[in-house]
Parts: C-alpha cells; sequence; structure tokens
C-alpha cells in the first residue's frame, strides 16, 4: 500500500500517554478518492488518503495548490461526496447520504470559515451568526438570540452585533464567520485559509482566537499556505498530488495570545 | 427554516433593491387594475342593458303579421294586414298563459300645442299596455276601457313629448294638444323611462285609446300587432305556443304550415344582448390578462436576474445548511410576495380606476367581489407559476460552485 511510509506519530501517541482512555475519532477518512470529470478528461484530485482526526485537534491542512487539500476540505465539510472511500463524521456514514441530509449535517456538526469571510452583505452581525440557526427548526428565535450573542462574545465582538459587514474591518469580518461557525455547536470548524485577505496583526488575532476555542475542547481544522499560520495547530498535514505527504504533531505551538500581546499595534503614522 | 424568518427575510431582501422591486410589481399591479376596470366595465354595461331590457317588460311577447311577399318582393315586417280585431279576441280569451294583452296600431302624428309643435309616434292601445310596458302615470291618469269603448280623445303623453310642448316640469294634464288637426285633451303623464337598449327615447311617445287611435285617426279596421305579458317569465315558452295555436286556427294554418305571422319576445333580445355583452367582458377580461401575464414575465426576468447575482448568498446558506427546498422556498416566496402585494396594490388601483371611469366616462361600472377575487387568486397563481423556475434554479446550484462564484 502507498500510503504505508506516511508517519502517523499521533496515531499511536494517545494509546501510550492514556492507555485504554482512547481519544474520540471526529473524522476518518480511507481510501478517500475524488475524480473529476471534465468532459473525457478525468481529474484526480484525491488518489487515497487515509486521515484520522480526533477530538480537539488543531490540525493545518497545508500543500501547494492542487494538491488536494481544498478537494478534501469540500468533502470534510460534506459540500461535496467521495468518488470513492469511506468517510466517517462522528459516526455518520457521509458517502451514503443524500443532498438534503448532507445539508442537514453541514448544519448539525459543521461550522464553515472562509477565506473571503462570506458574510450576508446589508445584514447585521447577529443576523450573520444567527444564520446556521435558522434552519435548524427546533430552535426558538429566543434561544437563537441568546446563542448567537453568546458566540459573537466569544469572538469578543458583542458590541458590534448591530454593524454591518461593510462596517466592520476584516479581522472582525472574521471574526463574525468565525462566531457563524460556532453558533451551531459543531463537533469541527473548517476554515479555508481564514488569515488569507488579513494582514499579519490580524491573522495572530484570528489564530488567537482558534486557540483559544481549541482549549474549549472544539475540532479545529484549518488550510493554509502559510508555514507561519500553520506553526500555531498541533498538527500539520501536508498534501501533494492527491496523496497525503506528511503528517507531523507540532512540538511546540506558537501561542497567539502571547505574541499579540508582544506585538505593536501599526498606526498610520507607520506607514512611509 | 421556519415560515416567519422566511417571511422576514424575503421582505428583507425585497427592502434591499425598493425601485426594483417596486418595477416588478408594477407590472403585476397594472395587470390586475387593468382585469378589474375592465370586468367593471363590462359588468356595468351587462347590468345597465339587464336593467333597460327588463324596463320594457321581460315578459313581453309581441305578435307582427309576417311580411308579405308579392311577385316574390319581400315587404316590410306588418306590412300585409293579417291581424284582426278578432284574432286579437281569440288570443285574450283562449290563451290561460298570457297575463295582459293589447290590440295596437300606431302612426305618426304632428302635435300642436299653443306656440309649439312637436311630431312623435301616437300609439292606439288598451290600458293593459300600461302593465305590459311597465309605465307608471306621473301625473293624472291613465285612460280606461270605458274611454276606448267610446272612441275617447284623451291621451297619456311621454315627458320628452311634454318638454317640447308644454316644457319640462309641466303639469299638462288637462291641457289641449291636437294631433293631425283632432284635438286630444291630455290626461296623464307618463313618468320618466330614458332610453331602451338600442339608445331609443321611450319618452317620446303619445298614447291614446286604441279605437279612438284607429277609427279616428287612422280610419282603418286591422291591427298592426298584439302586444302580450306571459304570466311569468317561465311561462313565455308556453303563452308563445298558445298564441301560435290559436292564431294557425283561426288562420286555417296546418300544424306543419309555416305561421303567417311572427312572436318576438323580449326575453330573446335580452339573452342575445346579454350574451354580447359577456363576450364584450371576456374580450375586455382577456385583454387586460395578457398584461398581467406579462407582469409575470416581468418577475420571472427580476428573479433570474437575482438569483445570479445572489448566487454566493445562496452558497453560504447552502454551506450553513439550508436544504435545497429551503432556497426554493425563499425564492419563491419573494416572487409570491412580489404578486401578493402587487395584486393587493392592483385591486386598490383598479377600484380607483372604476371610479374614474365611471365618473369621466360616465360608463356604468359594477365592481364585483368575484371579479376582485378573480384578479387577486391569478396574480397569485402568475407568481407560483413565473417564480418557480427562478427558485428552481436557485435551489439546484451546486454549494461549492455557488461559494466560489464571484
Amino acid at each position: 500500500m502507498h500510503l504505508q511510509w506516511v508517519v502517523h506519530p499521533r496515531a499511536a501517541a494517545p494509546v501510550e500517554e492514556e492507555g485504554a482512555d482512547m481519544k474520540e475519532t471526529i473524522i476518518s477518512v480511507n481510501h478517500l478518492v475524488k475524480i473529476y470529470k471534465m468532459g473525457d478528461l478525468e481529474v484526480h484530485a484525491l488518489r487515497g488518503i487515509k486521515l484520522d482526526i480526533y477530538k480537539s485537534d488543531f490540525v493545518a491542512i497545508m500543500g501547494k495548490s492542487g494538491s488536494g487539500k481544498s478537494t478534501f476540505m469540500n468533502i470534510a465539510g460534506c459540500l461535496d461526496v467521495p468518488t470513492k472511500g469511506d468517510y466517517m463524521l462522528d459516526g455518520v456514514d457521509v458517502g451514503k447520504l443524500n443532498k438534503d441530509q448532507l445539508a442537514h449535517l453541514r448544519n448539525k456538526k459543521i461550522g464553515f470559515v472562509f477565506q473571503s469571510f462570506n458574510l450576508l452583505s446589508r445584514t447585521s452581525a447577529l443576523e450573520n451568526v444567527e444564520l446556521p440557526l435558522m434552519y435548524n427548526s427546533k430552535i426558538t428565535s429566543k434561544e437563537m438570540k441568546e446563542r448567537s450573542i453568546n458566540a459573537l462574545e466569544e469572538v469578543g465582538l458583542a458590541s458590534r452585533s448591530h454593524h454591518f459587514p461593510s462596517q466592520l474591518s476584516g479581522g472582525e469580518q472574521q471574526r463574525v464567520a468565525i462566531a457563524r461557525a460556532l453558533v451551531n455547536n459543531p463537533v469541527v470548524i473548517l476554515a479555508d485559509e481564514p488569515t488569507g485577505n488579513l494582514d499579519t496583526r490580524t491573522s495572530v488575532e484570528v489564530m488567537s482566537i482558534f486557540q483559544k476555542l481549541n482549549t474549549q475542547g472544539i475540532t479545529v481544522i484549518i488550510v493554509t499556505h502559510e508555514p507561519d499560520i500553520a506553526a500555531y495547530t498541533n498538527r500539520n498535514v501536508t498534501f501533494r498530488d492527491g496523496r497525503i505527504q506528511k503528517d507531523l504533531t507540532v512540538e511546540k505551538p506558537r501561542n497567539a495570545a502571547a505574541e499579540l500581546l508582544t506585538m505593536p499595534v501599526l498606526s498610520e503614522e507607520d506607514t512611509i | 427554516m421556519k415560515l416567519r424568518n422566511q417571511l422576514k427575510a424575503a421582505l428583507r431582501s425585497l427592502g434591499k433593491n425598493k425601485m426594483r422591486t417596486f418595477l416588478t410589481m408594477l407590472g403585476i399591479i397594472i395587470g390586475v387594475a387593468s382585469v378589474i376596470a375592465m370586468l367593471a366595465i363590462g359588468q356595468g354595461s351587462k347590468e345597465s342593458i339587464q336593467k333597460q331590457i327588463a324596463n320594457l317588460g321581460t315578459n313581453l311577447l309581441t305578435v307582427f303579421p309576417s311580411a308579405s311577399m308579392t311577385g316574390g318582393v319581400r315587404m316590410e315586417a306588418g306590412s300585409s294586414v293579417k291581424l284582426t280585431m278578432d284574432d286579437y279576441k281569440a288570443v285574450s280569451s283562449r290563451c290561460p298563459a298570457v297575463l295582459y294583452s293589447t290590440p295596437t296600431v300606431r302612426t305618426s302624428g304632428q302635435l300642436i300645442a299653443g306656440g309649439q309643435n312637436w311630431r312623435t309616434t301616437v300609439w292606439g292601445v288598451y290600458p293593459d299596455y300600461f302593465n305590459i310596458r311597465n309605465l307608471d302615470i306621473d301625473k293624472g291618469a291613465a285612460f280606461t276601457l270605458n274611454d276606448d269603448r267610446t272612441a275617447t280623445k284623451v291621451c297619456v303623453i311621454g315627458q320628452t313629448v311634454n318638454k317640447y310642448l308644454f316644457g319640462e316640469g309641466q303639469d299638462p294634464t288637462g291641457k289641449i294638444i291636437r294631433i293631425n288637426k283632432i284635438p286630444f285633451q291630455v290626461i296623464g303623464l307618463i313618468a320618466t323611462k330614458g332610453q331602451n337598449a338600442w339608445g331609443q327615447d321611450q319618452d317620446d311617445i303619445v298614447i291614446a285609446p286604441f279605437n279612438t287611435v284607429q277609427v279616428r285617426m287612422m280610419t282603418v279596421a286591422y291591427i298592426q300587432s298584439i302586444m302580450l305579458s306571459a304570466t311569468s317569465e317561465k311561462m313565455i315558452p308556453e303563452a308563445t305556443d298558445e298564441v301560435t295555436q290559436v292564431l294557425k286556427e283561426r288562420h286555417r294554418l296546418g300544424p306543419s304550415e309555416d305561421p303567417d305571422f311572427s312572436i318576438r319576445s323580449q326575453a330573446d333580445i335580452s339573452s342575445a344582448a346579454t350574451a354580447t355583452s359577456s363576450i364584450l367582458t371576456a374580450l375586455l377580461a382577456s385583454i387586460a390578462s395578457i398584461s398581467l401575464l406579462v407582469g409575470g414575465i416581468g418577475i420571472m426576468n427580476i428573479m433570474l436576474v437575482s438569483v445570479t447575482e445572489r448566487t454566493r448568498e445562496i452558497g453560504i446558506r447552502m454551506g450553513v445548511g439550508a436544504r435545497g427546498r429551503d432556497v426554493l422556498l425563499q425564492f419563491l416566496i419573494e416572487a409570491l410576495m412580489i404578486s401578493l402585494i402587487g395584486g393587493l396594490l392592483g385591486v386598490g388601483l383598479g377600484i380607483v380606476a372604476s371610479g374614474v371611469i365611471a365618473s369621466i366616462m360616465s360608463w356604468p361600472v359594477t365592481i364585483t367581489i368575484q371579479s376582485i377575487v378573480l384578479s387577486f387568486m391569478f396574480s397569485t397563481v402568475i407568481g407560483i407559476f413565473f417564480g418557480w423556475y427562478p427558485a428552481r434554479k436557485a435551489a439546484s446550484l451546486n454549494p461549492i460552485d455557488a461559494l466560489r462564484y464571484e
């Protein structure tokens, strides 16, 4: 098997550290293959992926464009289905689900954060955060509001809940997006290049929020091609040509919150 | 997604493009308003025609002698002299389905009173005529059968005649008018009847006892027609059959032979006129509903633009868990809302427009509840019909493509 050389340090580690008390697997993919058909041409985006992600993992998926990392994220996020292979998300066999069931799963178990924020314009921050709960018929509007305000508090934006996206800075918009990903208590937050459109300081701010959420036990997976950003996570998985090239534990992750304190706040005077 | 949230979201997204929403709505508003106005005009004219015909007496039957034919040249109906007083007597005594009846003769007469003169038709009839034609006496009284027997020179005149001879609003009773140089005493004034369905002035008339006109004015022995009324509207066919039988027998015609007279009923004319105005109404309404249809196409157009513009929004919604049917419903509700609000405003505008038409053009206009319900429902159906395709398009978007859409 061509995947046998891949190092899985984390797969074995918990057994050694915690004995029989094994970590709960949130995402488990096996022999995952995705082939796009473009006319007669077949594009092999994923060529057999085996990956387990555990509860409270903070994973960075890395790789060049075309390595298959986005395809993996789409499948992991239940936006797409694999051509072959198994995908278990929190005990649910995703491969067997239809479109509506996938939508339901996205609503219940997944929170998305995008590179370009993807907030609804002319809709307040609070209402943007409420959006996933709108599609959950079991939640009352009172509960919806409470949970959304809590989520905004979590990202430190409770005071700006009635601002529109156009009135918020890029970092603030991304924090609203994180609150939106958070509001339905997902088992995993998937972030696709969450710092791609942000400057350094704001990127660190966003990473500090992810780190904070991760310490609370939330599983976070981010896609990034910046090693600096990946250094804030606990585990780096590198994709190459549709296969996993490396899967390494980060021995000493950087602490975003601590770095933020030492970082100078750039003002207009610093512009040369 | 809960319906209340759906409605709120639809209202908000419509509110984001107020001008566009209003213009889209305008198509429906104008469509619904014109359907309502056209139906109101149609219904109004239909009712006014029906009213006028009922005014003539709906149970009215008129028996004419058939057209004579001399050497292949057909003459006007009633030109031959084939109805006699004996015919009339037979009809009035032997037809149980006939309630009122009168023989009639008419001639035109030059009327002179004081310095004024006027030319009009003078009818010679029995007093039953007033019942058959639903004529009311405004001032004075009608003549009696006794006046007829003695061929008294009295007459009853219509409002138009009164206006030209004595002046509008004057009481003509007791005054003398000379008809073709014969002096008549006016004993009654007929209440205003207005125009009939053919635009004829029903107040331009002088009515005198049958014998007086037949013997003193025309000096003839025949009668021109027999007017009668059936006991009820339902009895009109029955009365027609009875009269046909009696007259055929009297004219020695076999049951298979064509009668030498014809019977016209007011109901025939009434139903023909009603059918005509119904066709006219349908025509007007269908032309108006074309504009409603065009309004619907406007909705579809704008919704398609909206779906394209909001591809990203659709992607986001699907990303956070909206199912296809949630998105479908969202866009369908928006389309429906445009057509419903447009429909409501259209109903208002239609009522106003009908009122304006009624007051400016002085056309008879009747707005019915049915026309409002019909056009409102039609606009709703149009909203669903033309909203469906764009909504379907939105719902079938692939979330990944929609999220990447720039």
